[in-house]
Order: structure tokens, then sequence, then C-alpha cells
């Protein structure tokens, strides 16, 4: 039954009490008698929208109330709730103002969403474009989003979104020619010469550019016909479409001289001077623009890189031939003599290789084919990109000491000292993080860094396996029980042997004159665990004392047993001080093997600081996609609710975290905590599910509950 | 016209299968077959290891007989076993047993899918003792000089958990197998399917692209064997792009994504 639509009053109670009026002071009479000439849904969707945004901000919220009637008119109700959260977002990047804006600036929200209804939108695309990229020949290539298209030769930048023509799949057709265009400006050459050189003394130097970029386009037009003629025709159709087809006719002439195969970059700067300025034609619509400058600082970057990580390639290729060589012809040592330069040549490829066009040429050393490593195969492809050939002066091997290559890798800054100077986000996993007010996500929100525990050689190891003998010894014989081991199955259909017992007494039966039972096979039945597991361990600083102790014993205890099963597993542990510093600490991983690292990194784990669980929560859920398992399971172990330094506490905190349990519970990982908190049972059902979680009273009995839990939750 | 019926070790390959040699692995198996010695042919899938195990039973006029491995394959069911028959037990001869025992090529492919201690009966065949031990009878079957043993496994795709131990890997002689190059793999697809040059060139094309991706979200790229399934499809009729859709890029992913940006690259080559 439909309710009766709310008053005037009711309204202005309503917005009173979430936009907190008497601190707030804002005048809600002039919403309220807008929203009254609602339905009873409309005005129930204004007023819980305003709601959720003013867990974000009041101010904030007053103007989306005084604007959604207007939002409503213009667009459906999701499009509206799209609207307040890219505000809230933008609240929470950039800050009230900008946040505003949104708000304000609707008849801009209002075309954008029109033209993202029917454009194609790069961020939806890219998980298409790319491995597109990546399939087409070459230098595996970037891409990422810019205001215009262009490349730098390592990176495609194409625009955020494109509504050129009315169709979203006519627009997407033209992401797909852009990327085309540009990948083959690297691919074929457009970058061979040093445009800014050439084009820089003149004083015609944009005209004579913008002459060239138009016959250029139409020389990687003739290369992309020849590799990819359907992505040509559909070129050739979005050409169409926008009429610069008759761009192209007109010349006619100089496309047939640029369509020729042997055709390179310098015919198109040779044909620069044979065209007129007024026929110059305009921009394709794929072709975006030059950043030469980009180019040239990308392109010197790399050529020095690549012949330096080459050379030393070639060295290594060099030794390892004349060794070999040495070892075939002589009993003597192989090492090659010093001072000599080993010199490589190439070997091209037949005609109907050389139609990659992909850098696919064999190296000789000592008119002998070699053979390539991926890496120099790769390293091959990128500089005959670069080149259209690999210069001789690369084909020389380096000699000791040329190069310093440690100098070429990008630096890494250490995560764990992120605090000691500028903060820093490299190394940094982002995750976004559940607001229950809001009922959005907070957009990269929380910046998680795994770091490294340092082993601590003492005796806790030793202490603690004589300390729980007893129970250590109990706990082997009942994981002992659960191993995976063969059964011999007597009585089956089918099976490896005979089982003597059942054939005598079918023998007997026969005898007897009853018919031949059929069940007289053994079988060995296989019992397959395919388990894998993390912990997540609790290093908060509330575990400070006896609940430290007892997880580090508990966690001996619990690798100990699992040796003898089999299973695998990661420890964890995590803590940090608000949204910015996240730290999951690395005791275990999965691949390791249990030995004296991790026994020694146990003994470290010590009390840190706050307890933000669902980005820790996300984090391992994205470990878990990487391990293949048929029961992925994640236990926590933990002392009480979550928590930080900022607004996680309470509501939010366990909200957060029970959303980041049922992504992962949607990626088929079973969640399950063990808590000491004596208060769990308030707030552990709504976030692990009734049957998920365990308490422990006692402290001293931790250590036999992990395991005892472990085989419980681990066995039909 | 009736399917034939053939005991394992009568099966001859009558007719000489198509195969283009890419390296020496004919010479190489010959010699070794000539010496006793097993072979290990390592390679992605759908690059021409079983067709080139047809090819040599073929040369070498002997028996083929193939065992696909799987997890539950146990010793038995290489070897043999017993089974009633009229209120007795009769022995019954495995795959390999049979082999051994006529002389044949006992091919057994994608040998790391069985477990370890399966594996490990044909460890005595392999080495130069040539045996096949029959405990169940109490027997020993030794191997004659025409007897071949070659295993296939694809180092690719394996888990860590199924890697060939060294035990089982250090007593045969290893042919490694990849995609023929761009030529050789279109003059396959031409041969084998009959379409013309150039569209096998493209789909060699296709495959390079498909093949550039693995590791960019495909666990394999498409093999030869997928191309000469697509060609086919396009000699009957098939679009070149549909048929890429349904015998390669449906057959290697079921990602939407990945599938959509296959889509995209064939619809671009052809």
């Amino acid at each position: 039954m439909a309710h009766e639509p709310l008053s005037t009053e009711d309204i202005i109670a309503c917005l009173d009490e979430c936009l907190e009026v008497e601190f707030s002071f804002v005048e809600n009479e002039t919403p309220a008698q807008a929203i009254v000439k609602l339905p009873r849904r409309e005005q129930d969707f204004i007023l819980n929208l305003t709601r959720r945004v003013a867990g974000t901000n009041i101010k904030l919220a007053y103007q989306l109330a005084c604007h959604a009637i207007r939002a409503l008119e213009a667009m459906e109700q999701h499009m509206v709730e799209a609207w307040a959260m890219t505000a809230t977002d933008h609240y929470d990047r950039k800050g009230l103002l900008p946040a505003m804006s949104v708000i304000r600036d609707l008849d801009s929200f209002i075309d954008n969403a029109r033209k993202r209804a029917c454009g194609a939108v790069f961020e939806e695309q890219v998980s298409v474009l790319l491995p597109f990229l990546h399939g087409l020949s070459g230098r595996k290539l970037k891409l990422n989003s810019a205001d215009r298209a262009y490349t730098d030769t390592e990176t495609i930048y194409l625009p955020p979104i494109l509504t050129t023509l009315p169709e979203m799949q006519e627009n997407f057709l033209l992401y797909k020619a852009t990327l085309a265009h540009h990948w083959a400006q690297i691919q074929y050459g457009t970058f061979r010469v040093d445009l800014i050189d050439i084009y820089s003394n003149d004083a015609n130097s944009e005209i004579q550019l913008k002459k060239f970029y138009a016959l250029e386009a139409l020389r990687l037009d003739a290369c992309i016909q020849r590799e990819l003629p359907g992505l040509y025709r559909d070129m050739q159709m979005l050409k169409q479409k926008l009429n610069q087809l008759d761009n192209q006719h007109r010349w006619q002439d100089l496309q047939t001289i640029l369509s020729e195969q042997h055709s390179s970059v310098h015919t198109s700067i040779e044909l620069v001077d044979k065209v007129k300025l007024e026929d110059c034609p305009e921009l394709f619509c794929y072709q975006g623009e030059l950043q030469l400058h980009a180019v040239r600082e990308i392109m010197n970057k790399r050529i020095e890189r690549e012949k330096a990580c080459f050379r030393v390639a070639l060295s290594e290729v060099a030794k390892e031939t004349l060794q070999q060589t040495a070892c075939d012809e002589t009993e003597n040592t192989g090492e090659p003599t010093k001072g000599e330069t080993a010199m490589f040549e190439i070997r091209e490829p037949d005609a109907a290789q050389s139609a990659f066009n992909d850098g696919t040429v064999e190296l000789q050393f000592e008119g002998e084919l070699v053979p390539t490593s991926e890496h120099i195969r790769k390293l091959m492809s990128s500089i005959f990109v670069d080149f259209g050939e690999i210069p001789s002066e690369h084909l020389t091997a380096a000699g000791p000491d040329e190069y310093d290559l440690s100098k070429y890798e990008d630096s890494k800054l250490d995560p764990g000292e992120v605090w000691k100077d500028t903060y820093h986000k490299e190394g940094v996993e982002i995750y976004n993080e559940w607001n229950v007010q809001r009922q959005h996500y907070h957009k990269n929100w929380c910046v998680l860094r795994e770091i490294d525990v340092q082993p601590v050689y003492d005796s806790f190891y030793q202490d603690t396996l004589t300390k729980h003998k007893g129970l250590l010894k109990s706990l082997r014989h009942s994981f002992e029980i659960l191993r995976g081991e063969d059964k011999l199955l007597k009585k089956q259909p089918h099976g490896d042997d005979i089982d003597i017992d059942a054939f005598v007494e079918a023998c007997g039966d026969v005898l007897s004159g009853m018919e031949m039972p059929e069940n007289l096979f053994t079988k060995i039945h296989k019992e397959k665990r395919n388990v894998a597991v993390i912990f997540m361990v609790d290093m908060s600083g509330s575990t400070c004392g006896w609940i430290n102790q007892a997880e580090k014993e508990s966690l001996i205890l619990l690798a100990e047993v699992l040796e003898i099963l089999g299973d695998r597993y990661a420890i964890y542990g995590f803590s940090g001080m608000t949204r910015k510093r996240c730290e999951l600490f690395k005791i275990k991983t999965i691949d390791e093997d249990y030995d004296d690292n991790v026994r020694a990194r146990i003994s470290n784990i010590k009390p840190q600081d706050y307890t933000r669980m669902g980005v820790f929560i996300r984090h391992i859920t994205r470990m878990f996609n990487d391990i293949e398992a048929d029961t992925k399971l994640l236990i926590t172990l933990s002392d009480g609710k979550p928590d930080d330094y900022d607004t996680y506490r309470g509501e939010y905190g366990v909200e957060d975290t029970r959303q980041s349990l049922y992504e992962a519970k949607q990626q088929g990982i079973h969640s399950f905590c063990i808590t000491l908190d004596e208060k769990a049972r308030d707030y552990l059902p709504h976030m692990y599910g009734a049957a998920n979680y365990a308490v422990i009273d006692d402290v001293a009995q931790l250590p036999l509950k992990v395991s005892d839990i472990y085989r419980r939750l681990t066995t039909g | 016209m009736q399917p034939k019926t053939l005991k394992p070790e009568e099966y001859f390959v009558k007719d000489e299968p198509y195969y283009q040699p890419v390296d020496e692995e004919i010479a190489v198996f010959e010699a070794a077959y000539a010496q006793c010695l097993p072979v290990l042919l390592k390679g992605p899938t759908g690059c021409g290891k079983t067709r080139f195990i047809k090819y040599m039973a073929w040369k070498l006029k002997r028996p083929l007989i193939t065992v696909s491995c799987h997890d539950d394959l146990t010793a038995s069911d290489l070897v043999g076993r017993f089974l009633i028959s009229g209120g007795e037990t009769i022995w019954i001869d495995g795959p390999l047993a049979r082999a051994v025992r006529h002389g044949a090529i006992c091919y057994l492919d994608e040998v790391v899918e069985t477990r370890k201690d399966t594996t490990v009966v044909i460890h005595p065949l392999a080495d130069d003792r040539r045996v096949l031990p029959m405990e169940k009878v109490g027997e020993i079957l030794e191997a004659t000089s025409k007897f071949c043993l070659a295993i296939s496994y694809n180092p690719g795709y394996q888990s860590v958990m199924k890697d060939l131990k060294q035990s089982t890997r250090q007593r045969f002689v290893a042919l490694d197998f990849d995609y023929p190059n761009a030529t050789l793999e279109t003059e396959i697809i031409v041969s084998e399917t009959g379409i013309d040059k150039n569209t096998a060139s493209q789909l060699v094309k296709f495959a390079h692209m498909t093949r550039d991706l693995k590791g960019s979200g495909l666990d394999e790229g498409a093999s030869t064997r997928l191309l000469v399934h697509a060609a086919k499809l396009i000699r009957d009729g098939i679009k070149p792009v549909t048929a890429c859709k349904t015998a390669i890029a449906q057959t290697i992913t079921d990602d939407a994504d990945m599938l959509t940006a296959m889509h995209e690259l064939s619809s671009s080559l052809f």
C-alpha cells in the first residue's frame, strides 16, 4: 500500500534532524516546500539521499536537498544517486568547494551523463583496449588516459571519453582506431627521425609539421591496411561518417607513393615540400597530436638503457658460447681472452617472417646462430622498433664493468621508511572503504603497505615447544588422522585388485546356486586436501602482554601441525594508524617453507597500533585470487572490535569489515574469526555470520583452541 | 561405414601422417629408438607432439599405444590387473605391458597428470634394465629392442604440484617442441586444410597476437591445432572472424573482456 505523502512539517523535521539544524543553522523551509510537491516515493528518495550525504558533510547535503528536485526532473534516480556520490567522492579527494561545485553545476553533470550514455568511456573500455594493444606486435606498451590522444613511445594516451559519434559502438571503434594509429606511429617508425631537429629551425616549422603529420597519417594508414585490413575498413568507415574521406582523396597521388611497402618516415618528410598548405587536410578523427618533447625524452632514456642491457646480455652469451666451444674442443679452460671484443651479427629473417615486422631477427656469433633468451628477444624487438634495425654499435658485447645496470633500475623506496622522511606512496596498494552511512565506498581510500618483519633468533620457538610438549603431541596425533591418505575400499564393482574375501564368499554363493555378486574388487580411494589458508593476526596495541604471547605460541603450534597436513598457509600480522598507514606484516607467505626464518619472525611479532580490518581483508582477498585451492580460508586472530585512530571506531568500522568479508565471500573465501574479546558476541555474528567465529574466554587456552578450531573447520 | 575395432597392439599407422619437421627431431628420435633410449616430448599444447609420435610410429613401422594420463590413473591401469571370468581370475595386460610384449611404441600423453607413485612404474623400463616388473603375477617382462617408451608433457602450465620428478625425467632423451615459425605454420595450415595461403597467414598472425597475450590475461596462446580447426571451419564457409571466435578465442579463455579483445583483434585482421 502506498504511503501518504509527507507534509512540509514532516519534511522540515526530517531535514532538521539529518542536517543538525541546531548547529548548522541551515534554513530547511525552501527545500521542504519543493520536496512536498513530490510523490511519497520520491520524497523518501531525496530525504534518504540527503541523510547519506549528511554523513559526509552537512553543507553538501543541504545543497543536495536544494538541487535534488531539478536533478530528479532531468535524470533517473540511479543517475541522481551517482551525482550525489560523485560529489562525496570529490569531497573525499579534493575538499568541500569542488564537491559543492559538483552539486551546483548540475547542468554540466546532466550533459556529461547524456554524453556517457552514447559515448565510450576510457575507464570502461580499458580492460578490452589493453589486451588489444598487447596483441598487436612490438614493444609491450602501456595505456593511460589524458586530455588528448598522443604517445610518448612507451605509453599511449587516450581521452577519458569519446563522444564524437552518435553510437557507443562507433565511439569504441574510434578508440580502437586511435589506439592502432598511435601504435603504428611507434611500430612503423614515425619517431625514427628527430622531428624536433627537422622542424624547429624553420620559420614555417608549425606549418611544415602539420603537413608532415597529415602525410604520415596516410603512410601509417597504408601500413595498417596491409597488416590489419579489417581495422582499416573500420577506420575508413569512421572517416566516411565524419566526412573526412574527401581530405584523403585530395592527395591521391601522394597516397600512392606513401602506400608503397618500402616507404618510410623519410618518404613523408620528402613529400612535405611538395604539398601546399591550403591543400593540407584536417587531422583525421583518430590522429590525436604529436608530443615530440615527450617522445624525445622517453626515447633517449630507453635507447641508452636498452643498449646497455643488450650489450651486457650479449657479453654473457659470448662468454657462455666461448666456454662451451673451449670445452668441446679442448680440455683446457674456456675463459675468453680478456680484451677481446665479441662481435655479433644479425641474420635477417626471411620475407614471410619480415611481414610480421616485429623484429624477429636472429643473432649470430662467430658464424653460428646463438640461442636467445626471452629477455634478449624482448630487447631486440624494442630496439628494432626504435631503429628499424639493430644498429651495429649495439652488437658489440659490453666489456667488463662497462655499464652499471643498477642506475637504470627504478629506485624503490622502502615502505617501512614512509614516515621517516617525506610521505610517499611507492609500493603501496590502494583500497576502497565502505561508508555505511553513505551506503557507498570511499574510493581509493586506504593506503596499504606490506612490511617485512625482522626475524629475531631467540629461544621463543624452543620454549614454546617445551611448554606445550604434551599438547603438541596430542595435536600432532589428531592432525595425522586428518592427513589425506589412501584408503582401501573393499567390495567395489570396479577396482585395481580382487577382493579375495568377497571373491571366496561369492564362490560359496555360486556353489550354493546363488547369483555371482558384482562387488568383488578393491579400490584405492585417494583423499586429497587442497586447502589454502591465510592467518591474519591482530598486532594492535591492545594485544600487548599475555595476548601477544598467546598469539605467537598459537602460531608456532599451528604451523607445526599444519606441516603434518601439508595444507598451504600464510601468516600476516596487521595494524596501522589512520587510512594512510595500514601495515600488513609479512610473517610467512603462502609458498614459503616453515623454517627458522619464519619461526624467528613469529618470535618478533610485536603489538603496534590500531585495527582497521576492512582494508586488510580486501588485500588478502586479492592475494587469494592468485592462489589455486579448492578451499580458501581466512582466519583472523583478534582481541577486539575493528578500531582506528580516526572515525573507524564503532558502527563504521564494523560495517566496513562486514562489507569486506562479504566481498571475500563472493570470491569463494571462507572467513572465520577467533577472538579473545568477551563482548564479541555482540558484533561478530553481524560481521562474520552466526557460525563463523569462536570466542576464547581464557588466553591460556588460545594455543590449543586455534589448532582445534582449524581441525574442525577443514574437515567435512 | 562401421567403426573398426582393433586391439591396441594391432594399431599400426598405415598412411603417412602429414608432419613438417622443425629441427632435427626425426633424426634424434630414430637414433634414440635405435639405442633403446626412451624419449620425452616437451612443448605447449597443440604444437605437434602427438602428430610427431604418430609420424614416428609410421616411419618405424611399430604399433602405437597411446595412454592419455589423468590423476586417477593407477599402476594397475598401466601394467594390468586380474579380472574374474567364469568364477576364475584371469590376468589382463595393461597398455604398458601390451606395448612391451608386442614391441610397440607406448606413448604416455601428459604424463605429469598422473600421481607420482604411478609414474615410478615406468622407471625400470626407462633405464638400461628395460624391464617391466609385474608384481601381481610374479613375473618380469623384458622389453625387446622394438619397444619404445615415449612420454609428453607441457612445462608451461603445470603447477609445482605436478612437476615431473627429476628421477623420472633424467631417464629420457628430451625433445623440445614449440610452435613452428610463421612460414612453416602457414604451410602446415595450408597442407592440413587446403585453405588459401593468405587466409592461413592471417590466421598465423592472429595466433601470434594471442601468444603475445600469454601472461597478460591468457594462460596459453592459440595452438597450431586450433588454427587448423579454424581453417577447417573457414574452408567450410564460416566467416574468418566467426571461426577465430569459436575455434580459437572461446576455447582458450572464458574471460569476457579478453574474449572481446580477441574478437577485436581478429576483426582487425580479416
